[in-house]
């Protein structure tokens, strides 16, 4: 009897593993999927010309991404202005400065919009900037992508300073500094690598943002000169080429789509080494 | 910590049977000089090793004691234990040196001499046993009594010698017998001394008040 | 060189402390020095939690007075209070009197700050910081209140690490991270940090508890050294320890003061029973 309620129990072991282990591969094959999908179809379109050349009339062979790439890389660097300081801040004030019911509102609103769907932030901004300054802008893009960014970043930085141990902070107002300049000096500079972080996953999240774009930067076939001008984004520019009819620009879509995968695979490649680098240090 | 608490019992339960050995040492020293058996001073003085023993088998336990670092009542105790060891087994000495005079006294003619030497035996037994009862019973003001008696042995013992000096003087053939005598009354002497320790101990356990050499308080130490 | 951090206060004394003449050892017993923190009926209570019942005692200046207590008893709450740390935590109340060295320290218009700077605190665990090195952590005091002359933060950092007994272990290698030191070493980078704002008393929680025996006699030595030109207040909870270092020792129960008194006194033949009880480990 013995022997036989033994296999029972080897078999629901070897069983329940075989389940997980499909359920974790489960879990693996639709982003492989993609990756494999994208690469595959974009990497033929992916030359200089694509990374240099600004997007050619339909028809005519050639052209790139140029502007979209640069685009991107402006609009994020608008929103990282806007999102940053007030989110690192915003974080600051939730951790380390008092424990009354208006850090409780807050993070109730933070997680609220943090779920906001990012069109309705478009819809909005459109409302708040694009209407008074009469026409789309690069300044309406980043600050839409800014604004959906401070929830993101105040609770990253939040929970990175509540990581740093008590200790820390005690040690440091026992040393009679005063309690702003131990909250940077110190426990900001413990949890800088959490920070960075934090808004390192938030930039790869909005770099991806494609429907407030729609209503704020609009996108454009050249090169923007000015930040009151519309400006092309590279999920703008994947959106136009993938609902239009061209062969041609279908491909350039999926290169566009392969640049953007790989800037998110390659920010959060460097979120990963960071943060081994941390915990190494700290044993 | 009841470990502790056992281990301090052993102790002093070590301390209270070597009392009684070194009491009936005393004891029965005086009883061999005075009915003059040689066979009793011969078993007093066969006995003294086993006080040694004692002593080295108390220091011991004290010193285990000791190396858990223990603190008020208690070290004082542990202190005070090693400190009436030794005074007890200079008493079994004592009372060995006693017990080879009687041997000697009584292969030779009695002494018609009357001196107090049973009276001042008494006395030094009683302080004994009166120092080891205030130990028992951690009764300092008792303890404190007890201490004037040693000058009246002191007297006492001054009174022998004298006495014995002028014997000798007149009769030379009893200086052998005398001088025997003097040194049972010096040892009792000695006895007492120890006992007034003993006393003094008891004092500085109850009490955490040394009271010894009470007539040094005006000389500074290294002077 | 004494470089006034802030100007402003006129209760700073100068500092470095003078040693103490050699052959005071024996006054101590027998009176208590100038009281560095007198405290008078202190009250401490975290919401409906009374911590510290009207506690009132002297710590004599550049002595060692030890607090000694079960746990739960108050010890840390009571140092606590001495360099104002209560202030950080929102449900504190604390009502009575500490004056250092006469001006009390919750008075009104005194800061916080300033009182930390003059009494310093080291912890039961060490605690550098992590991203800076071992030279950095020791000025990071003085750096942080905004001073930035280069040569006082050398003199200042050499100074306290020879103060704290880690110079010669150390001078090799100050830009390592200081948390690649032992646990040792780390707590007399703390303290050695500490002593770089040259503060009039340092107080410490349990300073020994997790090292090892060599390096907590290491500790010992150090805070007998120190004693020389500064007030050190140390809980623990070892009571060989404290009556290996301390020249007075307070006994704590149930948040009230027990018995005050020369560590000799306390551990040889304490007044009250229940200190006795305690000391000999009858209870606690």
């Amino acid at each position: 009897m013995n022997t036989a309620c033994h296999q029972w129990r080897k078999f629901k072991d070897v069983s329940m593993q075989a389940l997980t282990c499909a359920c974790a591969l489960l879990v693996v094959v639709p982003l492989a999927l993609v990756f494999y999908h994208v690469l595959k179809s974009g990497i033929g379109a992916l030359n200089w010309a694509f990374f240099t050349r600004l997007p050619k009339p339909v028809g005519e062979p050639g052209g790139g991404m140029a502007n979209a790439i640069v685009g991107t890389f402006e609009l994020l660097g608008l929103a990282a202005l806007l999102g940053v300081p007030v989110g690192v801040c915003g974080g600051i004030f939730l951790s380390e400065y008092g424990h009354t019911r208006l850090n409780w509102w807050m993070r109730f609103a933070a997680d609220v919009l943090n779920g906001v769907p990012s069109i309705i932030w478009g819809m909005v901004v459109c409302a708040l900037v694009v209407v008074p300054m009469k026409g789309f802008s690069a300044w309406a893009g980043g600050i839409v992508l800014g604004f959906i960014m401070i929830p993101l970043v105040m609770r990253t930085t939040e929970e990175a300073l509540r990581l740093v141990p008590q200790g820390y902070r005690e040690a440091a107002l026992a040393l009679g500094i005063p309690l702003w300049r131990a909250i940077l000096g110190i426990v900001a500079r413990t949890a800088l690598k959490g920070v960075v972080t934090g808004i390192l996953l938030a930039l790869a999240r909005v770099a991806g943002e494609t429907a407030p774009l729609l209503f704020t930067a609009f996108g454009n076939l050249y090169w923007n000169h000015h930040l009151s001008e519309p400006i092309a984004a590279l999920p703008l520019q994947i959106f136009t080429y993938a609902i239009s009819p061209y062969e041609d620009w279908h491909r350039q879509a999926w290169a566009g789509a392969l640049v953007l995968l790989l800037m998110v695979a390659i920010i959060n490649i460097t979120v990963r080494v960071l943060t081994r680098e941390r915990l190494a240090k700290l044993r | 910590m009841q470990h502790f608490v056992t281990e301090l019992d052993a102790l002093k339960e070590k301390l209270l049977r070597m009392a009684s050995y070194a009491e009936s040492a005393v004891r029965g020293a005086v009883q061999a000089l005075v009915t003059r058996d040689h066979e009793l001073a011969l078993r007093v003085r066969s006995e003294d090793g086993a006080i040694d023993q004692f002593e080295i088998e108390v220091d011991e336990l004290a010193i285990n004691l000791l190396a858990k670092a223990p603190f008020a009542t208690d070290l004082r105790l542990i202190t005070v234990a090693m400190k009436i060891s030794q005074n007890l087994e200079r008493v079994g000495d004592e009372a060995t040196q006693i017990a080879k005079r009687a041997r000697d006294l009584s292969q030779e003619p009695p002494l018609k001499l009357v001196v107090e030497i049973p009276e001042m035996a008494n006395l030094a037994l009683e302080m004994l046993k009166a120092a080891l009862d205030t130990f028992v019973n951690h009764d300092p003001a008792a303890a404190r009594a007890l201490i004037p008696q040693d000058k009246q042995v002191d007297a006492m013992n001054k009174e022998i010698h004298r006495q014995l000096a002028t014997q000798m003087v007149q009769s030379p053939d009893t200086i052998g017998r005398c001088l025997n005598l003097m040194v049972v009354a010096k040892s009792l002497e000695r006895i007492a001394d120890h006992a007034k320790n003993v006393a003094e101990e008891v004092v500085y356990f109850c009490e955490a008040r040394d009271i010894r050499h009470p007539g040094n308080v005006n000389v500074e130490p290294g002077q | 060189m004494h470089h006034n951090l802030d100007k402003a206060n006129p209760i700073l004394p100068a500092w470095p402390l003078p040693r103490r003449a050699p052959g005071a050892q024996a006054a101590i017993a027998a009176a208590p020095a100038a009281a560095a923190l007198a405290v008078r009926d202190l009250s401490v209570s975290f919401g409906a939690n009374l911590a510290l019942k009207q506690v009132s005692l002297d710590i004599p200046a550049r002595a060692v007075t030890a607090i000694i207590g079960p746990n739960g008893c108050g010890k840390s709450t009571f140092l606590r209070a001495l360099n104002r740390m209560h202030d950080l935590v929102p449900s504190a109340r604390v009502e009575g009197q500490v004056r250092l060295f006469g001006s009390d320290i919750y008075g009104p218009g005194i800061q916080p700050v300033v009182i930390r700077r003059r009494v310093g605190m080291v912890f039961q665990k060490a605690n550098p910081f992590p991203t800076m090195s071992v030279a950095d952590n020791v000025t990071v005091g003085l750096r942080l209140n905004g001073v930035r002359d280069r040569a006082v933060l050398a003199e200042r950092l050499h100074e306290s690490l020879a103060m704290a007994i880690l110079w010669d272990e150390v001078k090799d290698r100050l830009d390592a991270p200081a948390i690649s030191l032992s646990g040792g070493q780390q707590q007399r980078l703390c303290i050695a940090r500490a002593l770089a704002v040259q503060p009039e008393v340092l107080l410490m929680d349990e300073p020994a508890s997790t090292l090892d025996p060599l390096a907590t006699a290491r500790i010992e030595d150090l805070i007998l050294e120190l004693k020389e030109s500064l007030t050190l207040v140390i809980v623990t909870h070892n009571m060989q320890q404290a009556a290996r270092v301390s020249d007075y020792t307070a006994f704590f129960y149930m948040g009230q003061l027990v018995e005050y008194g020369a560590t000799v006194k306390i551990f040889t033949n304490p007044a009250k029973q229940q200190t006795e009880d305690y000391v000999t480990g009858r209870f606690g």
